[in-house]
């Protein structure tokens, strides 16, 4: 296949290239943790701002952050429970903070303006790597919940409301890691690509209808991620009533 | 420049010495790290005193409710027993004025009793008084015109 005799480096794409750094024996994605450190420090720097000076009439940033704390609590409470939901508010919040920055990270800050050596920039939940280390985060951290909450009972639920349910809970404990990491996976790498394609097609205007859409999913998918893992953490410490 | 199309091939197929979408390393364990710790920090600089400032402040709201509410029954109270003061104070006032009217009113009826007395009295003395000089004055007229008659009579009958 000839190269197309198109030269517009700013509609260039790459898409499984990394840029790698060598940490002893192993190799790890140099971009994903570049654009994590962004949107961590981001996150840091907005929750530091807002928090420096907590009053009784919020003002500025801490509004937001109040906002974003009650939302976040009404999320772990509604699947979590009112027992509960304390000791995993942290936990999911973090989730969900941390994914929408690095979706909307990963759409609206200009990281192409940045070179690097090999791959590209870009959302770090664009990695597989990534998501399948939330999802294993995810996975954890149920197992945590209801051990901790439960001691050896939790393993009834394995078994509830029938033996025959058994094979099938098994598989769940797979099926849920697996398809948390590549639902956020796919979606935000697709949303990636189409918005490049389209971008390297048209550069101007026609994509901007699907980069709006792209902001949606990415969204949609931080509050899908939160909402799954608190759900599979209620459902992991939810007691049975006989 | 090679077309992202080449790229995206080159990316995806085994060929390629190190690369692909699904290129799983040491990425995975650190990131997961970096959430942790991240939970951590978040925990410490966001959820905790967030959460505290809103549980304070739902607290705060909560007693100013119920002072509000005792404040407000406290004024029901203290309306009611004014308005109870000011009824009785009403009545007192109306006493006073029917007392002073009463008052005054005798009051009146007796100054004008005895201005009335008064003026009856001094009007009989000033007629008594009139009624004695009329008849002085009567007298009086009756003695001249007597002595007129008897000179006349003298004047007009020498002759006898």
């Amino acid at each position: 296949m000839a190269p197309l005799p198109l030269a517009l480096p700013f509609a260039a794409l790459e898409v499984g290239q990394h840029l790698y750094w060598q940490l002893g024996n192993y190799k790890i994605h140099g971009q994903v943790f570049l654009s994590s450190w962004v949107v961590i420090g981001a996150l840091l720097a907005v929750v530091v701002v807002g928090t420096r000076r907590l009053e009784r009439d919020p003002r500025g940033v801490q509004n937001l952050l109040e906002f974003l704390w009650d939302y976040l609590r009404d999320i772990a409470r509604e699947y979590i429970g009112e027992k509960a939901y304390r000791d995993w508010l942290p936990f999911i919040g973090t989730l969900f903070l941390f994914i929408f920055v690095s979706n909307w990270g990963g759409a609206l800050i200009p990281w192409k303006l940045v070179h690097l050596p090999s791959g590209e920039l870009g959302a770090p939940t664009a990695d597989i790597n990534t998501t399948i280390a939330l999802a294993l985060l995810v996975s954890l951290a149920y197992f945590y919940a209801g051990l901790s909450r439960k001691g050896f009972r939790y393993f009834e639920y394995y078994v509830e409301p029938t033996p025959i349910m058994l094979p099938f809970k098994i598989v769940e404990d797979f099926t849920k890691p697996l398809s948390l990491s590549f639902r956020l996976f796919g979606n935000i790498l697709a949303d990636e690509l189409v918005v490049a394609v389209l971008a390297f097609l048209v550069p101007l205007v026609v994509p901007l209808p699907v980069m709006f859409l792209g902001l949606f999913t990415s969204a949609i998918q931080a509050l899908i991620f939160a909402t799954l893992a608190a759900y599979y953490i209620g459902e992991a410490v939810h007691e049975e009533h006989h | 420049m090679t077309s992202w199309l080449l790229l995206a091939e080159a990316g995806a197929t085994a060929g390629s010495p190190e690369g692909g979408l699904f290129d799983l390393d040491a990425t995975l364990p650190l990131m997961a790290l970096q959430v942790v710790l991240l939970t951590f920090i978040l925990n410490s600089l966001f959820f905790r005193p967030v959460g505290k400032a809103v549980e304070d402040r739902e607290g705060y709201i909560a007693t100013s409710r119920t002072q509000a509410k005792e404040k407000i029954a406290q004024t029901v109270r203290l309306e009611a027993d004014l308005k109870e003061q000011l009824k009785g104070a009403r009545l007192e006032a109306q006493k006073v004025i029917l007392e002073a009217e009463q008052d005054s009113d005798r009051l009146y009826r007796e100054a004008m009793a005895v201005a009335q007395a008064d003026a009856i009295a001094s009007r009989e003395s000033a007629r008594s008084k009139i009624d004695g000089q009329r008849a002085d004055a009567l007298s009086l007229l009756e003695a001249d015109a007597d002595r007129l008659a008897d000179l006349i009579v003298d004047r007009l009958l020498p002759a006898s």
